[in-house]
């Protein structure tokens, strides 16, 4: 009841829904932290877990490249990142992308890889090449499961880009570290909602995108 | 240079060790009441399979709430002590562990069930004698995920008012400018969860001797291929 009414409290005043440290500013930061954070570990992750995902090969050198990166404390590098490399975008990015890369590698991999044979072998004997077999046939029964790993990754990524506010950055953990600095409950509670509804909303949003992009055919078959 | 390696500010109230040992404590306790309680819930979502779905979507919506949110919101119940960092971090390992209980005791193959029937097994004993065994390796690849994302999170306890054992030496580490303390937290952190990680293959690799070790098996060794994928999806 009392962490409710203190949401409530938050959220009725008007002076946290504008401004430098308003509610809108606030979430546009975290949101393309997440974004960019999320390209980068997609870009890196897609195309290598496709890849090997099709040939089949690489598998132990990814899992200890998924084990490595989850065994790497996401806030610890940050702080390190932070004194290491200052002020600015860079030191934050990186132990997103680090953290998010992993889920993003493993499921591909483990997507492409478990698509049933006979479908493929059907599609090489049609005369397809390597790539159209990947693109055509491989990729559109695989994607539930990339969309997960995805997912994932973009859920880590909007909870650890609030520990960013930690080492100076914006973004909706500004109101939590603050709150907790200024012994203001309101604030801690109020941004930790924000948080844990955004990251619902990239829940939500992995779901819509997985109804609009799955084949109505693999669905089923799941 | 003066002090040693190891030596750590005095506010920190600890050694380096018995930090160590605090991580592990706050890590490791969770994990294993996560894994406590989930197997009952999993058995049930085994026995009742319309139970399967609605456990599933609620997990998935707990796991996505962020740590530190968890954390903050818990401070009004539990106050900034050991329990808030570890009540957010149980509930994590046993979102790992349902569905990683669920699908390896539904993999046991229904002849292997009739066959521990027909030997006169009761339900009890079919339970933890075929059942509970055969579906080990996707328990444990459940264990290691929990604890390995355990062992990181707690640092980020440090937040609550330095209930993040070796993630508080981030915080002094900055507080002190010394760029060591810093290391310390994040090299130690990372050993423990490597070093975790490493003794819980060995556990399965002790607990299934059934199954073939090392080699290039036609279907990898590791886990069972879908559920690592379904897990990975699960980590934070």
């Amino acid at each position: 009841m009392n962490v409710l009414h203190l949401v409530n409290a938050f959220f009725s005043d008007g002076a946290h829904w504008h401004g430098y440290d308003g509610i809108p500013t606030r979430l546009r930061e975290h949101i393309q932290y997440t974004l960019i954070a999320l390209a980068i570990a997609a870009a890196i992750g897609l195309p290598i877990g496709l890849l090997t995902g099709h040939t089949g090969r690489g598998g132990n050198a990814l899992a200890l490249v998924a084990t490595a990166g989850r065994a790497l404390p996401s806030f610890g590098l940050l702080v390190l990142m932070f004194t290491l490399l200052g002020l600015g975008l860079t030191p934050v990015m990186i132990p997103l992308v680090v953290l998010a890369v992993p889920p993003i590698l493993v499921t591909t991999y483990e997507a492409v890889r478990s698509v049933d044979p006979s479908p493929v072998d059907a599609a090489r004997g049609m005369g397809m090449s390597e790539s159209r077999v990947l693109f055509q046939v491989e990729l559109p029964v695989a994607l539930p499961l990339i969309l997960s790993g995805l997912r994932s990754a973009a859920i880590q990524i909007v909870s650890t880009a609030t520990i960013a506010a930690y080492v100076s950055l914006g973004g909706l953990g500004r109101y939590i570290v603050d709150g907790l600095y200024q012994l203001n409950y309101e604030k801690v509670v109020g941004g930790a909602t924000l948080v844990a509804v955004l990251a619902l909303l990239t829940l939500g949003f992995f779901g819509l995108v997985a109804r609009l992009t799955v084949s109505p055919g693999v669905r089923r078959g799941n | 240079m003066s002090g040693g390696l190891f030596d750590i500010p005095s506010d920190l109230q600890n050694s380096y060790w018995g930090l160590v040992g605090l991580h592990l404590r706050e890590a490791l306790v969770p994990v294993a009441v996560g894994l406590v309680v989930a197997l009952p819930i999993a058995q049930l979502c085994v026995r009742l399979r319309w139970l399967y779905p609605p456990v599933l979507w609620v997990t998935t919506v707990l796991y996505a709430i962020p740590s530190l949110a968890f954390f903050v919101v818990l401070i009004d119940y539990t106050g900034q002590t050991e329990t808030t960092v570890m009540i957010p971090l149980g509930v994590y390992s046993l979102v790992v562990f349902v569905p990683a209980i669920v699908d390896g005791v539904r993999s046991v193959p229904q002849e292997t069930l009739d066959a521990a029937t027909a030997m006169g097994l009761g339900p009890v004993r079919r339970y933890f004698q075929v059942q509970l065994p055969i579906a080990a390796p996707a328990i444990i690849a459940g264990l290691r995920i929990a604890t390995v994302s355990s062992i990181s999170l707690v640092s980020v306890g440090m937040l609550i008012g330095n209930q993040g054992a070796l993630g508080n030496l981030l915080h002094d580490g900055q507080i002190y400018n010394q760029s060591r303390l810093i290391w310390l937290s994040v090299i130690g952190t990372a050993v423990l969860a490597v070093v975790a990680d490493a003794l819980l293959v060995l556990v399965r690799i002790l607990v299934t001797p059934w199954m073939p070790r090392g080699g290039r098996a036609p279907r990898p060794v590791d886990e069972p291929e879908p559920l690592t994928a379904a897990l990975e999806d699960a980590t934070r």
